[in-house]
This record gives C-alpha cells, sequence and structure tokens, in this order.
C-alpha cells in the first residue's frame, strides 16, 4: 500500500485559482436498483443515505454520488476502499448488482478560490452560477469527462479517469491562469 | 489633406498620446482613437490597394463596414494581417503595414490592371479558367499570383493564448447602443439574467454622435445613467470589446471577445470566445449607411457621411478641409452640422431627391449652407486623393453643370438595418418601401428548441432608424429628434450613367465590383443573385458585402427589371466579422491541443528513451532507444531479448471490460462470435466481436471471473467504444436483461511478462504458483505478487511463455520496477509496441486495424474456429449470412514470403492479370502487414489474397513502383514456432 | 447546436455532451429474416424533412441512451423520452400532434 501514487501526487498551481490533485482518493462504483434496501442498508454502514438525481450525500469520511439512473460513485479513504467493497458487495449479494474498486482508475482534483468557478466556466458546458450545492454534475471539461461538484464554499472537487490527469491539470491551470479572470474585481 | 483638429474628440485622451508606425513611419495618435483615426489624424488618407485593379484606397468608414483599411499589424510572433483599422483600437508602439501593393503603396506596379480594367470584367477568373488554357498557365496566373492576395499570412508561431468559456442567461442583447440599453434595461427590471454585449470599447452606440434627447436628457448622459443602472444589477452581465459573431440553433451565440488587443503583452488571453446558451436573443446591432455608386466614389477622401462626422466627433479628426455632401436622404444632413461646429467648410450638400424639406434640411438652409436639390455626383475628380466633384443633374445621364472644388466627399445612400444576428438562423426579411431597406419580419422570426421565436431585432436593426422610433421600438423611454424627411431610393448617380461612368462606380471596394460588372452579370443570364454574388464576388470579401449587398442587389434587379424583393438578399452567414482562429482553437494547442492518455508507467518509459506510437489518445512506446541505436536495432534487440530471456511490455492500455449478473453469459454469446457462457470459471478465452454488418470490430481476451461475472479484454484504442457498443445494446435492445457493466481500463496496471524466464522471474517476486501445472494455459489466478494484490493471466500473443499481471493502476510504477530490479540477473528488458506487432505476426496473429479494415469478416482470417455453431445469434450472424459474405471469392488471410527475403511494403497490392475499366491493373490481394523478422531473418507478412487458403505455394507479383515489381509466394501465416512448443512449457 | 434534456438525470444537455445514434425504434432483424428484411434493418433509414426520431446517448454525462423527437427542418424538439420502448410513447405523439396538426403520424 505504501507504493500506492496518485496520477500527479498531488501536483498543485495557484492561478487566480488554486488548482490541486487531491491525492489517493477511494472510489467504488456501485451499480443496481438505487431503490434496492440493501443497498441502502450497505449504505448506512457508512454513514451515507441513497443520494438523489444528480446529488451528493456526505458524511465524515464518505461520500455518495448519484451518477446515473443505477449507477453510484462511494467515495472513502483510500486504504478503506477494499474493505468497503467487500462490504458493500456482501450486502448487495442477493441483489443484481455490481461493485468495483475503481479507486486507481481516476483522479481528483480540487479547484479552490473565490473565482474557482471562472476556471471551469472556460472548460464545461455548465451553468455555474445554477449549479445548486449538493448537485453533482457529469460533463466535458474542454475534450474529457468529467464529474463535478461544490464541495466546500468556495472549492469545486472535479473527478476524472487517471489517464487523462495530465491533461486536466494542463487545462485547469491554462484558465487559472493570473490575470485571466472572466470577471475582474 | 485629413489632421487633427485643436478641439474636441469626445473619445480620446489628448494628455496620453500614443506613437505608432505606419510602414515605417512614426506617427502619433491618442488614447481612444483606432487606427483609422490616428492615421487620418496623421494626414494617412491612403491606407491600401484595391484585390483586382489595385487602385488606390483610403479609409472609407468608421466601423465594421470597412472595406478597405485592412492593415498588418505587428511583428514576429504577433503579426496578423488584414487587420481593421477602424476597430483596432491603437496602442502605444503598434506596429502597421499597409497591404496589397508592390513594390510599395504609393508607386504600385498593379496599377496596370486598372489601365486594363475593361479586360477583368465580371466572371474574369471563370472565364481565363475556360479558354485558352495556356493563357492561364504562362500569361494571367503568373501576373496575378503576384499582385493578389489579401495580406501576408504569419510566419511564426502566434505568440498569444486564447481561451473559451461557456455562459448562460435569459436575455442576451447584442449591441450596446441605446437600443440594445434600453431592452436590456426593460428585461433586467423584469428580473431576466441579461447579457448585453458591445463590440466597440465604448456604449451607446452612435446616437452620442447623432444627437437627441432622451427621457429628457442629452443622449450621453442617459446613456450614462443608463449604463449604470445596467451596472448596479447583479443579474446583469455588461461586456465590451466583445462582438456577437454568430446566433446558431437552439439560442447558441458565439462571442468573440477582443481582450486584450489594445494592451498587447500584459498576459491576458488575446481573445476569448464565448458559447452563450441565451433563452432570447435581442438583435440591437444598429445599420450601416450605404455608399453611393457614383465614377470614383473610390477614390481616397470619399467617405461615408456618418463616418466623416464620427472622426470629426468622437476623434477630433477633420477628414478634408472642405467637403461636398452627396445624399438621398436628410440624415447626411448632421455631417454637415457636425463639419460647420468644428469650424470646417461644406461646400455644397448634393441632395439626389427633386425636393428636400425635412427639419435637418431647413437648418442646413438657415445655416447657409449650399443646398442643391436634384443633383448627383457625375466623377470624382483625383486619384490618389479627392481634388473636386463635377455636378450633373439626377435624372439626367452625367452631363457636367458644374466643377466644386473639394478634398472629402461624404456620401450617404440611407441606412440598411444589420439584420445578420436575424437572418443566421433562418429569420426572413421583408423590403420596407419607405425606408429603402431590407428589415426583418416579425412575422417569420428564427425559432428555438421549443418552436418559439429565438430572435427579437430593436431599434435601428429593426428598421427604426430616427431616435425616437428606436426607443419605442426597444421599449425605452421617449426620445425627441428633429422630424426626418423621406429618403429616395438612389441607387447609381446619376440615374442614367453611361458606360464610361459606369466602369468606375464601385459597388463592392475591397473586390473591385463595380455597377458595369452586375449589369454584365445580368446580361450574361446570371438571374439569381447568389449566382451573381459568385460570378462578379460582389461582397465576398472580408466585409462581407456590408456596405455593397444591397446596392449590388438593386443594381441586379434593375437590370433584370424586377422589384428588389423580388431579387432576395444572398444568405448571411457567421461570423459577422472575421474572427481569429486562435479565438475557435481556443485552450487546444500545444500540450493541451488534445488530451493524451498517460499510463502509470508513461514516465519511465519517457526516461528510458521511449520512441512514442499513438494509439488512439495513448502513446505508447514503440521502442526504447539505447545511445546509438537506430529504431530498427532497438526493436530487433528487444524481440531477440524477448524470446530468448525475458520481456516486459506495459500493456496497461488495453481495455477492461467488467460485465456481471444473471444474464451476463448470455450477452456475451451475442456480442462475441464465440460461446462465452460455457467458459468456465478460472479459464480465459480468445474472442472476436463483430458488428450487425458482420465486420470484425474487436478481439480480446475474455476471462471468467466468477459464477456471474466476465472481464472483457478489448484492444487499447477500444475500450470506450466496446464499453459503448455493450451499454447499447444492453439499454436499447435487452434492457430486460440483467447485466451490468463498468468499463475499468484505467483501474489496472497491466504487465506482459513474456519469453522463457518469465516464469522464473514470476516466483522471484513470489507469493504466488505460477507453474505449469497450477497456473495452465488460458487460465489465470488472483493472489498476492511481490507484495502486491494482482491478477495473473497466463496468455500470450507472442507465443511465449507468457503472463500477463494487472495490479491496481497506482502500484503500477512500483510493480514495474520490482521486476526490472528481481529480473536483473535473468535478462529483462523492456520491449515496445513494434516489438510486439513483429512477433505477433511471426505467429500469425491478426491485428484488429491491420488485417482489418471494418469490411473484413472473421472467416476471411482463417478464425471460422472462433465462431460457434451452436448459437442461434449473435451480432453480426445474419449478416455474415449474406451472399456476399459467404462467398468463396473473397480476399482470405494468408502469409507472404517474398523470394528474395526482402520486406514487402506496408499495402502493396497483388497484382492480377488486365486492367479494369478505369485502365488500372487489376488486382487479387493487399499486404495487411509487413515486417522484417530478426527471428527468422527475413521478411514476413500477412495479407488478404482472393481465394489466398487455397493458392498456398503460389507466387504473386507485387508492383511496388513504376517499374518494380516483388514476388512473394503464398505460405502458411504463422512463421514460427508452428506447433507452438514455446508457450507450453 | 442543439440541446436535449435527458430523460434519465434531467440535465439539459448540449450537442458536445451528447453523441448521436442514428434512427430510432429500428427492428432489429436476426437470423432467418429475409434478405429483405435484413437489408431494411442494416442500411433503409427515413431521413424525413420533419419529425423524426432519433437516438442519442449521453455520454459525457450519465452514459444513457435516450430517445429525441424532432423536426429536422426547423430543430423543433416535441421530446425526450427512454429507450427502453419499441415505439414513440402515446405522450410524444401528442406533443407533436399538437405542434405539428398535419402530421401523418408514426408508421
Amino acid at each position: 500500500m505504501s507504493d500506492a501514487v496518485s496520477a500527479l501526487a498531488g501536483r498543485s498551481f495557484q492561478g487566480f485559482a488554486r488548482v490541486a490533485e487531491a491525492g489517493l482518493q477511494g472510489m467504488i462504483t456501485i451499480r443496481c436498483d438505487l431503490a434496492s434496501k440493501a443497498l441502502a442498508k450497505g449504505l448506512k454502514g457508512l454513514g451515507l443515505s441513497v443520494p438523489a438525481q444528480r446529488r451528493i450525500v456526505t458524511a465524515d469520511a464518505a461520500a455518495a454520488l448519484w451518477m446515473s439512473p443505477d449507477e453510484l460513485l462511494v467515495l472513502v479513504p483510500y486504504a478503506d476502499a477494499v474493505a468497503t467493497v467487500a462490504a458493500l458487495e456482501k450486502a448487495l449479494a442477493k441483489d443484481h448488482a455490481l461493485v468495483a474498486d475503481v479507486s486507481d482508475a481516476r483522479a481528483l482534483f480540487r479547484i479552490s478560490g473565490a473565482k474557482a468557478d471562472q476556471a471551469l466556466m472556460k472548460l464545461c458546458p455548465v451553468d455555474f452560477p445554477s449549479l445548486a450545492p449538493g448537485e453533482v454534475r457529469r460533463t466535458r471539461a474542454a475534450q474529457v469527462a468529467a464529474a463535478l461538484w461544490q464541495s466546500g464554499e468556495n472549492e469545486i472537487s472535479l473527478i476524472c479517469f487517471r489517464s487523462v490527469a495530465g491533461y486536466v491539470m494542463g487545462i485547469l491551470e491554462h484558465s487559472a491562469r493570473p490575470g485571466s479572470e472572466l470577471f475582474p474585481g | 489633406m485629413s489632421t487633427r483638429l485643436s478641439r474636441g474628440g469626445r473619445l480620446i485622451d489628448r494628455s496620453k498620446p500614443m506613437n505608432f508606425t505606419f510602414n515605417g513611419k512614426r506617427l502619433r495618435g491618442f488614447a481612444g482613437d483606432t487606427l483609422a483615426s490616428a492615421l487620418l489624424g496623421a494626414d494617412q488618407m491612403l491606407v491600401g490597394r484595391s484585390f483586382k485593379y489595385h487602385r488606390p484606397r483610403g479609409i472609407v468608414a468608421s466601423g465594421v463596414e470597412e472595406p478597405n483599411a485592412l492593415l498588418g499589424l505587428g511583428r514576429g510572433a504577433r503579426f496578423e494581417p488584414d487587420q481593421r483599422a477602424t476597430t483596432t483600437e491603437l496602442f502605444e508602439g503598434a506596429d502597421t503595414a499597409s497591404q496589397n501593393h508592390w513594390p510599395s503603396l504609393d508607386f504600385d506596379v498593379g496599377v496596370v490592371n486598372n489601365w486594363a480594367y475593361r479586360f477583368l470584367p465580371a466572371g474574369f477568373y471563370y472565364k481565363t479558367f475556360m479558354f485558352p488554357r495556356v493563357a492561364w498557365k504562362h500569361l494571367f496566373e503568373p501576373v496575378i499570383r503576384r499582385s493578389a492576395g489579401l495580406g501576408r499570412a504569419p510566419v511564426d508561431r502566434d505568440g498569444d493564448r486564447y481561451e473559451q468559456a461557456y455562459a448562460f442567461c435569459d436575455v442576451l442583447v447584442a449591441g450596446g447602443g441605446v437600443a440594445g440599453l434600453a431592452a436590456a434595461l426593460q428585461a433586467a427590471r423584469a428580473g431576466k439574467r441579461v447579457m448585453v454585449l458591445e463590440q466597440t470599447p465604448h456604449w451607446g452606440g452612435r446616437a452620442p454622435v447623432d444627437g437627441g434627447t432622451i427621457d429628457g436628457k442629452p443622449v450621453a448622459d442617459w446613456i450614462k445613467s443608463a449604463v449604470q443602472d445596467l451596472e448596479r444589477m447583479s443579474n446583469v452581465t455588461l461586456r465590451n470589446r466583445c462582438m456577437v459573431a454568430g446566433v446558431h440553433d437552439h439560442g447558441h451565440v458565439i462571442g468573440y471577445e477582443r481582450v486584450a488587443d489594445h494592451t498587447p503583452g500584459d498576459g491576458r488571453p488575446r481573445h476569448r470566445l464565448w458559447r452563450i446558451r441565451a433563452g432570447e436573443i435581442i438583435s440591437a446591432t444598429g445599420a450601416i449607411e450605404r455608399p453611393l455608386a457614383f465614377a470614383g466614389n473610390d477614390v481616397p477622401g470619399v467617405m461615408l457621411a456618418s463616418a466623416v462626422r464620427d472622426y470629426v466627433v468622437n476623434f477630433a479628426v477633420s477628414p478634408g478641409d472642405r467637403t461636398v455632401i452627396v445624399t438621398n436622404n436628410d440624415d447626411a444632413y448632421r455631417t454637415a452640422f457636425a463639419l460647420i461646429d468644428a469650424g470646417l467648410i461644406v461646400a455644397a450638400i448634393v441632395d439626389a431627391r427633386p425636393s428636400a424639406t425635412g427639419d435637418l434640411v431647413q437648418k442646413a438652409r438657415a445655416r447657409g449652407i449650399r443646398v442643391l436639390e436634384g443633383r448627383g455626383i457625375a466623377k470624382v475628380k483625383g486619384t490618389k486623393r479627392v481634388t473636386g466633384v463635377q455636378i450633373c443633374a439626377q435624372a439626367g445621364e452625367g452631363a457636367a453643370l458644374e466643377d466644386i472644388a473639394c478634398d472629402c466627399v461624404a456620401m450617404s445612400g440611407g441606412w440598411s438595418p444589420v439584420v445578420h444576428l436575424w437572418s443566421h438562423c433562418g429569420g426572413k426579411l421583408i423590403w420596407d418601401e419607405a425606408r429603402a431597406c431590407f428589415r426583418p419580419d416579425a412575422t417569420r422570426p428564427p425559432t428555438g428548441d421549443q418552436g418559439q421565436p429565438m430572435v427579437r431585432a430593436v431599434g435601428a436593426a429593426n428598421g427604426a432608424l430616427t431616435l425616437p422610433e428606436v426607443l419605442a421600438d426597444a421599449g425605452g423611454p421617449a426620445a425627441d429628434a428633429p422630424a426626418e424627411g423621406p429618403i429616395a431610393a438612389v441607387w447609381v448617380m446619376p440615374q442614367g450613367a453611361p458606360d464610361a461612368l459606369r466602369f468606375k462606380a464601385f459597388l463592392d471596394y475591397q473586390n473591385d465590383v463595380k455597377v458595369s460588372d452586375v449589369q454584365l452579370a445580368a446580361r450574361e443570364g446570371y438571374t439569381s443573385v447568389e449566382h451573381t454574388k459568385r460570378y462578379t464576388t460582389l461582397g465576398m470579401a472580408t466585409d462581407q458585402g456590408k456596405l455593397s449587398n444591397i446596392n449590388g442587389l438593386a443594381v441586379l434587379s434593375d437590370a433584370l427589371g424586377q422589384p428588389i424583393p423580388a431579387t432576395g438578399t444572398t444568405t448571411f452567414r457567421p461570423p459577422y466579422e472575421p474572427i481569429s482562429f486562435g479565438a475557435i482553437a481556443g485552450e487546444a494547442r500545444g500540450e493541451i491541443f488534445q488530451p493524451l492518455r498517460r499510463t502509470p508507467m508513461h514516465d519511465w518509459h519517457a526516461s528510458q528513451g521511449a520512441h512514442w506510437e499513438p494509439v488512439g489518445l495513448w502513446r505508447r512506446p514503440y521502442c526504447y532507444l539505447r545511445t546509438g541505436e537506430g529504431l530498427q536495432d532497438a526493436v530487433r534487440r528487444e524481440i531477440r531479448n524477448t524470446r530468448n530471456a525475458v520481456g516486459l511490455l506495459d500493456a496497461s492500455t488495453l481495455g477492461k471490460i467488467l460485465v456481471k449478473g444473471p444474464d451476463a453469459g448470455r450477452f456475451l454469446d451475442m456480442m462475441y462470435t464465440n460461446m462465452m457462457s460455457t467458459l468456465p470459471v478460472g479459464k480465459c478465452r480468445y474472442g472476436l466481436m463483430c458488428n450487425e454488418n458482420g465486420f470484425l470490430m474487436d478481439d480480446g481476451v475474455v476471462v471468467r471471473l466468477s459464477e456471474d461475472s466476465w472481464l472483457c479484454h478489448t484492444t487499447s484504442g477500444g475500450a470506450d467504444r466496446i464499453h459503448a457498443h455493450m451499454e447499447d445494446w444492453l439499454q436499447c435492445e435487452w434492457w430486460d436483461w440483467k447485466v451490468y457493466t463498468a468499463n475499468l481500463t484505467e483501474q489496472f496496471a497491466q504487465v506482459a511478462v513474456v519469453g522463457p524466464n518469465a516464469r522464473k522471474l514470476l516466483e522471484k517476486l513470489g507469493g504466488m504458483d505460477v507453474s505449469k501445472e497450477a497456473l495452465p494455459f488460458m487460465t489465470w489466478a488472483e493472489g498476492t505478487l511481490g507484495g502486491v494484490r494482482a491478477r495473473v493471466f497466463r496468455i500470450s500473443f507472442s507465443g511465449e511463455l507468457s503472463y500477463e499481471i494487472a495490479v491496481p493502476a497506482s502500484e503500477g510504477m512500483a510493480f514495474w520496477t520490482r521486476f526490472l530490479e528481481a529480473g536483473a540477473d535473468l535478462g529483462v528488458m523492456p520491449y515496445g509496441t513494434e516489438a510486439l506487432h513483429v512477433m505477433r505476426a511471426e505467429k500469425g496473429f491478426i491485428m484488429i486495424g491491420d488485417e482489418t479494415d471494418g469490411t473484413v469478416i472473421p472467416q476471411d482470417l482463417g478464425l471460422g474456429w472462433a465462431i460457434s455453431k451452436k448459437k442461434a445469434d449473435y451480432i453480426g450472424k445474419r449478416a455474415q449470412e449474406r451472399s456476399h459474405m459467404a462467398s468463396p471469392d473473397r480476399w482470405q488471410l494468408v502469409g507472404l514470403e517474398t523470394l528474395d527475403g526482402s520486406v514487402l511494403p506496408d499495402g502493396v497490392h497483388a497484382a492480377a492479370p488486365g486492367h479494369n475499366a478505369n485502365g488500372q491493373r487489376n488486382v487479387q490481394g493487399r499486404v495487411t502487414s509487413t515486417y522484417f523478422s530478426p527471428t527468422l531473418n527475413k521478411g514476413i507478412a500477412m495479407g488478404l489474397v482472393h481465394r489466398g487458403p487455397a493458392r498456398m505455394g503460389e507466387v504473386l507479383d507485387f508492383p511496388v513502383g513504376a517499374d518494380k515489381v516483388v514476388q512473394a509466394r503464398i505460405v502458411d501465416p504463422v512463421f514460427y514456432d508452428k506447433e507452438g512448443e514455446k508457450g507450453n512449457v | 447546436m442543439l440541446t436535449l434534456t435527458c430523460p434519465y438525470c434531467g440535465v439539459k444537455a448540449e450537442e458536445t455532451e451528447l453523441a448521436p445514434g442514428g434512427e430510432a425504434h429500428l427492428k432489429r432483424s436476426g437470423p432467418g429474416s429475409s434478405d429483405e428484411e435484413f437489408e431494411s434493418y442494416l442500411f433503409a433509414r427515413k431521413n424525413p424533412k420533419g419529425v423524426h426520431f432519433e437516438r442519442w446517448r449521453h455520454s459525457y454525462g450519465c452514459g444513457k441512451w435516450f430517445l429525441a423527437a424532432r423536426c429536422t427542418a426547423t430543430l423543433e424538439v416535441f421530446g425526450t423520452y427512454p429507450a427502453q420502448t419499441p415505439a414513440p410513447t402515446p405522450d410524444i405523439l401528442a406533443a407533436i400532434k399538437a405542434k405539428r396538426p398535419e402530421w401523418e403520424g408514426y408508421e
């Protein structure tokens, strides 16, 4: 476990917003009937409930993101991922369900600062002012798929595939370059 | 002379002088100037040469409609041609140059075309292309190439940055003139999210120059308070220097923001392309004044009347000491007042109307200005600068009544609403006879995603041409301005101008299209305005006919003897004004031109001399170059080492799709040509995937993980596509089947350990039994290898003893390093994709994309063994039953061995006797893969040959050049270790 | 550039977030079908000027395929609906009829 490194090993950039690859993050894909009682029970073990359409439910160290009508993404500490997969598989054993560890398949970025949304407005066809707190938006960041949500008052979290982490860092650095604010002042 | 006045200039800041150069000459302007106003202020009226005749051309307009003043701007990495002087803000150190002249602006050899203009009529290019051909090649082309072209393409890489941004609003207002501001206020007060985009750096449009009052205040005051009101509202975004370039489907608006054109090098992006989604678009884009067509209307010093007063009022620039105004409407009289107020002389107002009686006309007379009614200009005198005009009766044929000396002519043919944004998505126009213009037909607007009207035109853009009308139309407060008399529809001056005058009466300045050209086109049968446009090139220059289109089609209508609406307009297409390629590309340049996919071991490969091969968006090492090695040396070294010791391949890019559920087996039986439901847990099976056309689309090893789950390996480039293909069938055809998929491609780093020492290497890492007995060929096991959670697949794509090991991607690099350390004494060495390709070809294994090209079925490739005969159905089965697919006459896979041992060129065809209908050699096959095999020390190849497998031993001719033929024998495609002993250990 | 609302996740997505999939409601012809049936399934497409039923995938979003009824001439969208239906739903047909009374209907 000590040998595990995230895609960009925590690289960061300070522009008019701060961009940082957030390091290792446990991520688990669940595909099943989201109305399943077993799912609710399994998530309860993590302090979570089943999120509604396009919502994120968070607990202390975990979160559940609605990804599609039959898919959730569960976030847990990286070190807990394998055990959590096993627990969820067990909880869903009697359902038709798929649980997969995707911790190593993704990269997580945090874009922070009062103008964080302006960096992303340059990359995503998303109406950020109307993105509700707690809403997950799957979209496109320039040329790659991404999922994003407001993870703090002045922070947006973004998940992409691991192989394109370098590209995503590149477009975020480009977009957050000092002096290129969309709304200066 | 044009010159800077000592007083006035509402947009310039005299406390901030700015130096710039024009053709190397050092000149001076002020902050707030455009390049055009600065040039005029420095007495530089002549700014370029026309495209075809190289006639001297001066500044005509003051905005986006300017056809002549296109300059080269900047140097080196910041050089850009065709910058419009009238819309480019002056900045300190601006380096400008005229274009389209040779050898110099003042003396241009191309003006010879001018002498010969009778011989360069409409359709000149088409006519010379046709006949005589020899004349084109030896006579016209060399001359035209020398003098043609608009500006010079930049040589250096663009030194600026560009970006794009997305925005959303309820109401987008295009244009920050008084109409736009009034409409924006109305929408904003109704609580809408409003964006207002204005192409210039200033708010209010041309109203401050033209005067009047709004809401009882002078227009400038009202504009100031309107902008302040809007700025205070949190639901409003105001952006100047931002042009609406186009209106597209479903309210998609492209905004082009010139962020830093006026502050080059300040680190900000130069341009920003806004991609805006608007609920409603308000087109408040104003109107553009039309020129009048009279002989010599292109001589420098002839300008639009509105431009003349813009330069005087906005920039304190006098275009000339003594101006003649020529008009068919009242509005141009405002120019006379602006000139006189600035202390300049108005020699006369030549009004084409038989009688002019509006308020402004009365005022002009009261101020002692000479007004000539029913008169026109027969011709302009002067070549590089106006020296005077010859007056004639508008109703006549141009007989001179008097000469008036002047150095400036201010012309006005009336105003054309800017209907571009209305028209981009199909809004229709109507001809307004009273105003002599096309304006939006509100009953036929462009429609949006719900079928609702998507664009609303307001103000001058809607044909409301006076200030009170504009404000009323835009929902603003009451406005007051002098009442204007009616316009007269005058297009050509004088009405009966003879040939000699029409030959010099220009419609399109930039493309040198004259009244005579359009009339000639009509005589030659061009009755459609779209055809006439292309035949004459009217309106096809970078100004896209902003000045010329209406006049041109009026002349065409007259020549065709039909009313203007019967002729119609040409199509208005985005962008409204040229926009930069940089803005269109946005951030997609250099390193982030496109996503580059990297495996966890990517950086290590780079550090070891990887020569990269793009595979989809991935970069894979083609080979690892050592000091002093060429590519071939490296590939051969890697193959020999793998066949003799042990090689490592980064196979992380292979697609890995998890398929799980009670119906997963049944589903995979449909996806693959083989039977996957019967694969025992713990086993692997090579599978083929076809599309519904029957053609082979992907292949890979399928692994049965558990009772209800399978892991499907795909080709490196195919993972996303195959995953989408699976989901398509699951969601759209068999949605009642209980199957889930997940694309786990990037979860795992995958390492192929290949060669006689492979098992020893795995054993050194330790943790799993990988013996022949415990882990036979085409099986897999899960465990901990070298301390890392791993799945080990005993599969081979090289014929060697081989394992592919999947570990969590985050640990991929550490795992890879462990092999290198443990394998040092076993001869471990990484190999790249080329070695992989050669080794698979030595074994006769096909490669998707080499042996397949979207028209090849598995049966063509000798893969019939991988097609289940037991299954009633699979994707592609029905197609493979079609007669042509089942025909024995298909090209089928064989091995090819050159008689001389050489390597066949890739893709060459095998010749067959005879020729086809086009006189080409008939063919009977082609090479699909070809390599030098270091293992066999000769060239080997695979190919598809007509009835190939039945023709073993035959020798085929492969013409590889004009006179060269390589001969190759048809052989078994398995070249190496036919019995498979090497892997069976 | 079109916008379509994904019926699965409710996002009004723009075309760059979507992948087109051609005509909707094709009936698959497998083994045992005649050459004519198979040809029609594989190659014959309606391509009307007017009301058209299409497949779209919310590929940069929830990944689901959905169907859209759209006018190919004006780009008006009559509605989007889940892909799990062999024919246009009554709701969609009603929505089209309301906007295009002259439409001859789905066959």
